[in-house]
């Protein structure tokens, strides 16, 4: 019955794979579309922190409640996906001392599990740190694999029906008077353009968002946000390594195969399409980077890239990147821009996937009148492998 | 923070790209195209076709995801040889003309693009997980709730082996270089049988189906070295038939 409706999802990063498999389980007819590969936007690219919520328990506690309960969940319907080796917030100076009051009640707060170390006990855990730790504190982050986790949900969609197709491009938007009828696309493996009529189009493009709502006159106020990752050769730490204070630079190392990745900074980009390498970010990646493990400053690097946030907020200057909240949203465009048959998702985070996908899925399914639950807090994700099958 | 416009390092060095294309139907058959860059000294050959596709041509098809030769999916061959092109920077080629084409031995879909659907058949039935436990910092203890520290497997399943390797090009039954070499990991792991997984190498197919030309581990971008592993699984498959093992 459901599947009488057809719904189109542009974008196929991680937001789109979560709403993609969240759809088809509902029993909606879904094709997505994605430009390049799937997940060559932002999601591939990240830092690869499956967040226990810790870096946003202070100042943004609905971001860091989102993460913990997501972070939980993502474990359970993706076993395998994860490198589980816990992280630490430690504190170098008495500065970062200073603010453990406060993070700890903050992650109090937001229901993420904390354990005080010593300074000793950390170095025991992480022999490579700062020999001036003062104290860390334990909290459940993990690495995850920015590719693989989200290619398990376009699998498992893709096995239940869903019809996904890279390297097919939106270029423009059907319309009729003031709702959207479809998209109209490119094809790059086939150099084709062609329509896909749609009762419904999902625009899931991340810092793309703004671009792509332009085209049906909608307007959603995304600002791609920037930042440097740069990943060294070796791993200088199994669990993942935070700087105990407030968001900053270059204060997070995550361990990843065989790799230690450092991140990040943030600016404002005006094209998601050409951000930039920063040089002085790189470098400011070492320098910060050593002062959580000293031993990095020296490491040959692998890559150094950029990756763009779609960080939610009207362009003001006075706003910085750091302080725009970091939760998603799903905007109806009937109610903002009076355009009917478009709904945006965007901002959020890696891990929130899950969660982003399921208030999307509830405002699809309420837009069309189709009454089905969300299943995927239960529904364990096929291999990835899968999706080549 | 701030409304700059960042842009990349300096300086820069012109230097001509030239990518092999096909579009079935429309690109059919496949030619060059040449395009012109800045490169700056920290810039890829991904970053490359990443520049192409905004500034000249958005039709350009190429895989890429995580940019740090982590996910596995932007291998392609520059001037000739398997790389991943995230990790390949174009200044230090140290020629004028890059030249840029898809792996070989899977079908070919599109520009850069290959068919994995080819990898994953040939890989895959030696299993899936790709965790292992972690050989770094043996000496740290793990913290409370994590009995052993744990990372991702090495092989990130990019496809370079499978098009470095001279007989996978021609046999498309040959289990391959990554394939036997996540036997051997599944082996080790502990991950099912030993004598399953012994029957199931034991084939023209399987470890007698490799010439030993050991292009797979000249050319692996991980260290999985998987030539070596597949003389390995020799060695146990011959010692596993010894009369004394019987
Ligand atoms: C530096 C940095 C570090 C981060 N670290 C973490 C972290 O450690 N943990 C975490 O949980 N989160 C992290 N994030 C956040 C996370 O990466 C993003 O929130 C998330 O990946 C966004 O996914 P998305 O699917 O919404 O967007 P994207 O992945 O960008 O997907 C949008 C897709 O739309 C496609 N598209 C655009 N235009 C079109 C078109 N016209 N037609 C078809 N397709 C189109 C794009 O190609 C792209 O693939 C980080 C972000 C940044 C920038
Ligand atoms: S063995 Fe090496 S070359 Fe082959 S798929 Fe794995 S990482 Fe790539
Ligand atoms: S883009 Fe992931 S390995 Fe190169």
């Amino acid at each position: 019955m459901n599947s009488n409706y057809h719904v189109v999802i542009i974008g196929g990063g991680s937001t789109g794979a979560a709403i993609v498999h969240d759809l088809v389980l509902r029993g909606l007819k879904v094709t997505l579309v994605e430009r390049g590969e799937l997940t060559s936007g932002t999601a591939g690219r990240h830092h690869g922190l499956l967040h226990s919520g810790g870096r946003y328990a202070v100042k943004d506690q609905e971001s860091a409640k989102e993460c913990i309960e997501e972070n939980l969940i993502l474990r359970k319907i993706a076993p395998g996906s994860f490198e589980e080796n816990d992280g630490l917030f430690v504190a170098i100076t008495d500065e970062d001392v200073a603010y453990k009051d406060t993070f700890l009640q903050g992650c109090a707060e937001c229901g993420i599990p904390t354990r005080e170390l010593t300074a000793k006990e950390a170095l025991l855990l992480e022999p490579n740190l700062n020999p001036k730790t003062k104290l860390a504190i334990q909290v459940p982050d993990a690495t995850m694999d920015c590719w693989r986790l989200p290619m398990r949900f376009f699998a498992t969609a893709k096995q239940n029906g869903a019809d996904i197709r890279p390297y097919t491009e939106v270029i423009g938007l059907l319309k009729q008077n003031s709702t959207v009828t479809g998209v109209h696309v490119r094809s790059h493996v086939t150099g084709k353009e062609y329509d896909i009529k749609a009762d419904l189009v999902v625009n899931a493009t991340g810092a793309w968002a703004e671009k792509l709502s332009e085209m049906a006159d909608a307007r959603v106020p995304v600002r791609p946000t920037p930042g440097v990752l740069v990943a060294v050769y070796g791993r200088w730490n199994n669990m993942v390594l935070n700087r105990l204070n407030r968001p900053s630079d270059g204060d997070i190392i995550v361990p990843q195969r065989e790799l230690s990745v450092i991140g990040t900074s943030s600016w404002f980009a005006p094209d998601p399409d050409r951000l930039g390498l920063p040089m002085e970010h790189v470098e400011r990646m070492y320098e910060r980077g050593s002062q959580l493990v000293p031993g990095v400053k020296y490491a040959r690097m692998r890559a150094a890239w950029s990756a763009a946030r779609p960080l939610l907020g009207e362009a003001s200057p006075t706003v910085g990147g750091r302080d725009l909240p970091r939760t998603f949203k799903c905007f109806d465009h009937k109610e903002r821009d009076g355009i009917e048959g478009l709904v945006t998702i965007t901002g959020g985070k890696g891990t929130t996937m899950r969660a982003m996908a399921e208030t999307t899925s509830d405002v699809v399914c309420d837009k069309l009148g189709v009454d089905a639950v969300c299943r995927t807090r239960e529904v364990v994700l096929l291999p990835y492998w899968a999706y080549y099958q | 923070m701030s409304d700059e416009v960042i842009g990349r390092p300096d300086p820069k060095t012109p230097v001509s790209v030239k990518i092999l294309r096909y579009k079935p139907g429309a690109i059919d058959p496949p030619r060059y195209d040449t395009f012109q860059v800045d490169a700056d000294p920290l810039m890829t050959v991904l970053d490359a076709l990443e520049e192409i596709r905004a500034t000249q041509d958005s039709t350009l098809a190429y895989r890429h995801s995580c940019h740090h030769a982590s996910c596995g999916t932007c291998a392609m061959k520059v001037n000739g040889k398997e790389v991943l092109s995230c990790v390949t920077n174009v200044l230090e080629q140290g020629t004028d003309v890059i030249v840029v084409e898809p792996l070989g031995t899977m079908p070919l879909v599109t520009d850069l693009v290959v068919d994995m659907g080819d990898f994953a058949r040939r890989y895959e039935p030696a299993g899936l997980s790709f965790i292992r436990e972690s050989e770094y910092l043996t000496e740290a203890q793990t913290p409370e709730g994590v009995d052993h520290h744990t990372r991702f497997e090495s092989c990130i399943e990019c496809g370079i082996c499978l098009s470095a390797c001279p007989v996978a090009n021609t046999n498309a039954s040959f289990i391959g270089p990554a394939g036997l070499a996540a036997y051997y990991r599944a082996m080790v792991k502990g991950d099912g049988e030993a004598t399953d997984i012994l029957a199931a190498v034991d084939t023209d197919c399987g470890v007698w189906g490799c010439h030993g030309a050991m292009e797979c581990t000249e050319a692996c971008p991980s260290q999985v070295e998987p030539g070596d592993l597949i003389m390995y699984l020799r060695r146990e498959v011959v010692k596993s038939k010894l009369p004394w093992n019987h």
